[in-house]
């Protein structure tokens, strides 16, 4: 392939080093340096997509991240698929195989063209006006329909295999663009000796500085533009604590100074490292910030203004002097500023024939116009472009020339390869906006500018309405300069070509009709008429057009439109512009991958997998697990192939029949020391706690102040000043929290203090009529005699070998030992026990046994038999209420005659008359059966199993006046019909209690 | 890349208590309790680390741990306190290394710059969706303190980040 | 992500704190004696005040203290940060 429209000299590309690529499966040679939009340009192809509306063939825009129209999905394998690039910052590299989007079946020929014909038919606000009705069309026809066409790229099917990093940083000054301004201002916050990163994102720093010809007229300090640059940078290194980055879009300003930055580190390689990351999120706190984020150019607003071909002018200065490709052979630039002419003179000097300029000002004057005129190059002022030719391609300009009058003359069209379009700058305030700024409209300039700082931030350079480059340099130096508290000092020689900063906003006139379409966001398809139509059809908020009509949405976020869009709006309303409103500036300002947000949350590190000492036991055994939380615990223990219940069934059995051993470390443990611990046990607890004497344990229940359970556990007093607190394994932060709460900010003067000790212990549950057997060989001085040890107390001991906390509880109903070890011996002890199990049937089982057995004996679990708002009482607690406290957490608010209502939920047990149906947890409970909805529903199953002890099913559950219904039927409906239950106690098993104390 | 290893068998106490009634702990433990927001103080081997304006995690060899904890009750037995052994609640990482800061920076949000974060400095933080307990021991070395279900993702976490530091 | 001054420890990272509800909501003294309707407010009655907001935080990853917070709610600027038990402080505000 040759690459007809390569210049012949210059550029920043190395045209030692061809790079071949692929675009829509045609392979082309670039070179090294080039990007995707370069390279296609150079190799004279300019369709490189459709729209996303109207189907319209679509070509470069830009050269930078304010591209709209070439997006494209850079393909590496069926994981690599990364959609919606814009061409203009996709690198070069070799091998690089890039597909356009939003075409079918072909770019050249595309089906969905058909809905350009039917333009008139979709309107602005069409998916509001349509699709009304029927509604059951929806679901089957227009959803999917719409589906199919909405949506730019294809995100790729197969797991992303690539990694990303994750850096929190933190500077004193923060530069974000490495332009004149950016550069300037990073050195003079350099020279205060403290952290300054500077951001870039593009390749090389230098900005609008690189789109300067090498041998161009404009120096800075007697240097070029391009010598300066590598001055800046050389300068930059000598300081230790100055970090430069580029390939780094800042995406976010969040509060408090703190910056997103996406660095992109291996997109650009042809074979990246095995194992790089791909892209770094940066998190970067600044005392000080300053934003150089330069200026955006505005397209001009005319009929088919969107035929590939059309083209930023300082677009096209880039390609041309920065990457050696030329936009056309013949081409013609329509301007409202003076910018683009110093466009127009590089091509001419590069050989380009410029085949007209078209100014729409009447009388512009200046250097680079006067240049114009010098080289000879056919101006015509006062002359709007109307229009273009081709189909494919640019073929032509119409011009119309506008008399002094106010008349229009006859129209013309010249032909041309390219059209030049440039309507001046838009100050990037995106980020500034982000920060909370407050905008500032500036009738001069007739752009937003940066006005009143939210945060410590300084908007320097073009971003700030400043284009003259001497005031850019001399910006960027005071900017950076205030960012570390000194005086500006630095001056800076320029000589470069004056322009006027000035240039024009909205559509221009034309003849062409009411139907033409003048383009004001290429990217959502959006024209003048859909602005207007909106207007007319009563939308007054440029947020409600912006929603109705979309302009301004999707992944450019309207860069190249926005202020266009209102100016349209403001004249269609006869308002000026700052009445109209502003839209919001939104992150990201490019899109932002999934994958670097999720950083190092994938995969075995998405959430800390939290594990007990015993895992490792329970893995070797075949456990189950499940998640509780960020706890793995394991759920049942299969033998020789057995399902859940099978297990779950003979683990029940063995328990009551001998002996089970269950790991229960993850309940949470905080230790409640000092001389006030009772008297802060009694305030935070329902029970009484003062006449619990040491050694002995009870069961605690600990309500919110709004009178309903939190939480509960067994405590166990160490000692005078010491208990030993337990909780749910879920509720064990939250306790903790609650209880420094009220220590704290309540009671500050109470002599107590909490400790976390949930890891510190490994808990071994031995549970069962045979648990007294199974450690009677294992302890060391201790007397399990349920004389000296009874069902809840404590003791301290050693247990196979190991000093022990040892708990006569039960959770179970049998007689039970729970022996708290030191953590790290946990496996240890473990072990012995297990294997002194084993003459005496020893049995382990997990949370869905221990969840039956407590629930054959009426035991409620937090967060399932409790929703939050029930209170003790409700779940049959009511016993452990300290009647003669004067207060407690929770007792005003069960005072209240709401909290005994005796037509609140109760806890009660269920008996499916049909012995082998298992209740579904959450369902709901009704008086009478075969009603029609709404039923009334006067309660709900909180707990379901099969319990293999009462061979039948069990149910725990929450009804309305449910104690005083005890053997009445009631009916839990399904989707196979009303399953009848009994109403029984919540005590399945050994009604009087008798098994803890075996 | 840092290198991350464990910390040597360590004996952990947490001590709360007023400050101002604490002076008899210091004698046990031979130095003073640092009263300084996150800042570490100790003598041959063991250290109190500030965690709260009433909250010290001491540090000791495991071989003292029974003794210092014995003499500490002793000391204070007339002073409200609490003194809650915590040796098996956590366990210590050691991660050193030119780029240790970048390597913790790739989880931990805090400035961990030398002048932000000196030799001595400790403190609860977290790293990534954990909560540890950072303690710099000396310019490229800082000590972790992990609870103990969560240390394999710590690990886990600082072997990526070391990875994809540079 | 705010940067948030602990008085105890210094501006830390908001991912070290748990938001903790308005702040100089004092549980009642004798809260039997308190009627219907007090009780009510101080369970449930806050002010969601659009501007400056006196706010609870604790410092969970951190010092473990809970503190309180001058916060405007339309601007995330902090004001002043204090000690729980300590007043208000009167900023910024007419007085």
């Amino acid at each position: 392939m040759s690459t007809r429209y390569r210049s012949a000299s210059g550029g920043r590309i190395d045209r030692g080093r061809p790079v071949r690529f692929t675009f829509d499966g045609r392979p082309y040679i670039g070179c090294a340096g080039d990007t995707l939009a370069s390279a296609l340009i150079a190799n004279g192809v300019w369709l490189t997509g459709r729209s996303f509306k109207y189907h319209r063939p679509r070509g470069v825009l830009s050269a930078g991240s304010d591209e709209p129209n070439a997006l494209v999905a850079v393909r590496r394998d069926e994981a690599r698929c990364t959609p919606n690039l814009r061409a203009t910052q996709v690198e070069l590299y070799d091998g690089l195989a890039a597909v356009s989007q939003n075409r079918y079946p072909s770019l050249a020929f595309d089906l969905g063209v058909a809905n350009n014909l039917m333009a008139r038919f979709i309107p602005a606000g069409f998916y509001y006006k349509t699709f009304m009705w029927p509604a059951k069309a929806w679901d089957r026809l227009y959803e999917p329909a719409i589906r199919r066409a909405a949506g730019l790229g294809d995100a790729p099917t197969a797991a992303d295999p690539d990694h990303y990093a994750n850096r929190f940083a933190h500077c004193e000054v923060l530069v974000i663009g490495a332009g004149p301004a950016g550069l300037a201002a990073a050195m003079a916050a350099a020279k205060g000796g403290e952290r300054v990163i500077l951001v870039d994102e593009q390749v090389e720093v230098g900005g609008s500085l690189l789109d300067e010809p090498a041998d161009g007229g404009t120096t800075i300090d007697e240097i070029s533009a391009r010598d300066w640059i590598s001055q800046s940078l050389a300068r930059l290194a000598a300081y230790p604590r100055v970090t430069v980055i580029t390939r780094a879009t800042a995406f976010g300003y969040f509060a408090h100074n703190m910056i997103g930055v996406i660095e992109r580190l291996t997109d650009h390689l042809a074979a990246p490292p095995a194992g790089a990351p791909r892209e770094r999120l940066w998190q970067i706190r600044a005392r000080d910030v300053v934003l150089a984020t330069g200026a955006i150019e505005r397209p001009l607003v005319f009929p088919d203004n969107d035929r590939p071909g059309v083209v930023l002018a300082g677009a096209a200065r880039t390609y041309l002097n920065r990457y050696g490709a030329l936009p056309g052979k013949r081409v013609v630039v329509a301007t409202g500023c003076d910018s683009a002419y110093a466009a127009a003179l590089d091509l001419h000097h590069a050989g380009v024939k410029i085949a007209a300029i078209a100014d729409v000002r009447r009388v512009p004057a200046g250097p680079l116009i006067e240049a114009a005129r010098r080289a000879g190059l056919p101006i015509r002022f006062g002359c709007m472009i109307t229009g273009t030719t081709g189909r494919l391609r640019v073929t032509g300009a119409r011009f119309l020339v506008i008399t002094e009058d106010g008349r229009a003359g006859l129209g013309e069209t010249v032909a041309c390869d390219a059209v030049l379009m440039s309507g001046g700058y838009t100050p990037s305030v995106h980020l500034f906006s982000q920060s909370r700024g407050k905008l500032a409209w500036d009738p001069d300039l007739q752009t937003y500018l940066p006005g009143v700082s939210a945060e410590n931030e300084r908007s320097a350079g073009a971003c700030a309405g400043r284009f003259d480059l001497a005031g850019v340099l001399r910006d960027g130096e005071a900017a950076g300069s205030a960012s570390i508290g000194v005086e500006p000092s630095r001056t800076f020689s320029v000589h470069a070509m004056a322009a006027n900063p000035r240039g024009v906003l909205g559509a221009l006139t034309h003849d062409r009709g009411p139907r033409a379409k003048a383009f004001v966001d290429w990217q959502n398809d959006v024209t003048t008429n859909d602005l207007k139509l909106a207007v007319r059809e009563g939308f007054q908020s440029i947020e409600h057009v912006k929603r109705y009509t979309t302009t301004g949405m999707a992944t450019d976020q309207g860069k190249t439109s926005n202020l266009n869009a209102l100016a349209v709006v403001a004249s269609a309303l006869g308002r000026p512009i700052p009445q109209v409103g502003l839209t919001t500036f939104r992150m990201p300002y490019t899109p932002v991958t999934f994958g670097v947000l999720a950083g190092l949350a994938r995969g075995d590190l998405f959430e800390p997998v939290r594990t007990t000492p015993i895992h490792g036991w329970a893995v070797a055994h075949g456990a189950v697990f499940e998640d509780v939380g960020q706890w793995k615990r394991a759920r049942y223990f299969p033998r020789g192939g057995e399902d859940m219940d099978a297990a779950v069934r003979r683990e029940c059995l063995a328990v009551r029949a001998a002996a089970g051993i269950f790991d229960a470390t993850t309940l949470g443990k905080i230790e409640v020391v000092g001389p006030d611990a009772a008297e802060f046990m009694n305030r935070m607890y329902i029970n009484a706690w003062t006449k619990l004497g040491v050694g002995q344990c009870r069961y605690g229940v600990l309500c919110r102040d709004d009178g309903f359970v939190m939480d509960d556990g067994v405590v166990g007093r160490i000692a005078a000043d010491r208990f030993h607190v337990t909780t749910t394994t879920g509720g064990a932060a939250r306790v903790l929290s609650m209880m420094e709460d009220y220590l704290q900010t309540e009671w500050p003067d109470l002599d107590v203090w909490l400790t976390s000790t949930t890891e510190q212990w490994a808990v071994i549950a031995v549970q069962g009529p045979k648990a007294r057997e199974i450690l009677a060989g294992l302890v060391d001085g201790v007397d399990l005699s349920r004389e000296a040890l009874p069902h809840m107390s404590l003791t301290h001991g050693v247990v196979a070998g190991v000093p022990a906390r040892l708990f006569r509880v039960s959770f179970t109903g049998e007689l039970g030992f729970e022996i708290n070890v030191p953590a790290d011996r946990g496996a240890q002890v473990w072990e012995a026990v297990w294997a002194a199990g084993q003459a005496h049937g020893l049995t382990a089982y997990g949370t869905e046994t221990m969840h039956v057995l407590r629930a054959e004996k009426g035991f409620i679990i937090v967060g399932q038999e409790t929703d939050g708002t029930a209170t003790p009482d409700d779940v049959g607690l009511g016993w452990a209420i300290g009647k003669t406290k004067r207060d407690f957490v929770g007792k005003r608010s069960l005072a209240r005659p709401a909290m005994s209502d005796p037509a609140r939920k109760q806890l009660v047990g269920l008996a499916t008359v049909d012995p082998a149906r298992i209740l579904e947890e959450g369902a709901q409970i009704v008086a009478e059966p075969g009603g029609t909805t709404p039923l009334t529903v006067i309660g709900h199953v909180t707990s379901a199993y099969f319990s293999a002890n009462w061979d039948r099913s069990i149910a725990l559950a929450m009804v309305s006046g449910g104690r005083a219904r005890m053997g009445e039927t009631l009916y839990s409906p399904s989707s196979t019909g009303d399953v009848p239950v009994q109403v029984v106690s919540p005590v399945f098993y050994d009604q009087a209690g008798e098994g803890v104390h075996g | 890349m840092a290198e991350l290893s464990p910390a040597l068998e360590t004996a952990r106490l947490i001590l709360r208590g007023r400050p101002a009634e604490l002076d008899a702990a210091e004698v046990a433990l031979g130095f003073a309790l640092p009263r300084e927001a996150c800042r570490s103080a100790g003598v041959s081997g063991r250290h109190a680390l500030w965690l709260g304006p009433d909250e010290w995690l001491l540090l000791a060899p495991a071989a003292v741990a029974d003794a210092l904890t014995a003499m500490l009750e002793a000391a204070t037995a007339q002073a409200p306190h609490a003194l809650v052994d915590v040796s098996q609640r956590q366990i210590g990482l050691t991660l050193s290394g030119s780029d240790v800061e970048e390597t913790l920076a790739a989880g931990c949000p805090l400035d961990l710059d030398l002048k932000a974060f000196p030799v001595g400095m400790c403190t609860r933080t977290v790293l990534a969706k954990a909560e540890i307990v950072l303690w710099r021991t000396d310019e490229a070395t800082f000590h972790i303190e992990v609870w103990r279900s969560f240390s394999a993702y710590v690990r886990g976490i600082l072997e990526v980040a070391g990875a994809t530091v540079s | 992500m705010l940067l948030i001054a602990c008085p105890y420890c210094g501006p830390r990272p908001e991912l070290e704190f748990s938001h903790g509800g308005e702040a100089h909501i004092a549980r009642p003294e004798a809260p039997a004696d308190v009627g219907a309707d007090d009780w009510g407010a101080y369970l449930y009655l806050r002010a969601n005040a659009r501007g400056l907001h006196a706010e609870r935080w604790r410092h969970t990853h951190g010092c473990a203290r809970f503190f309180n917070a001058l916060r405007d709610t339309t601007t995330d600027k902090f004001l002043a940060t204090y000690e729980c038990g300590q007043p208000r402080p009167h900023l910024g505000e007419p007085s």
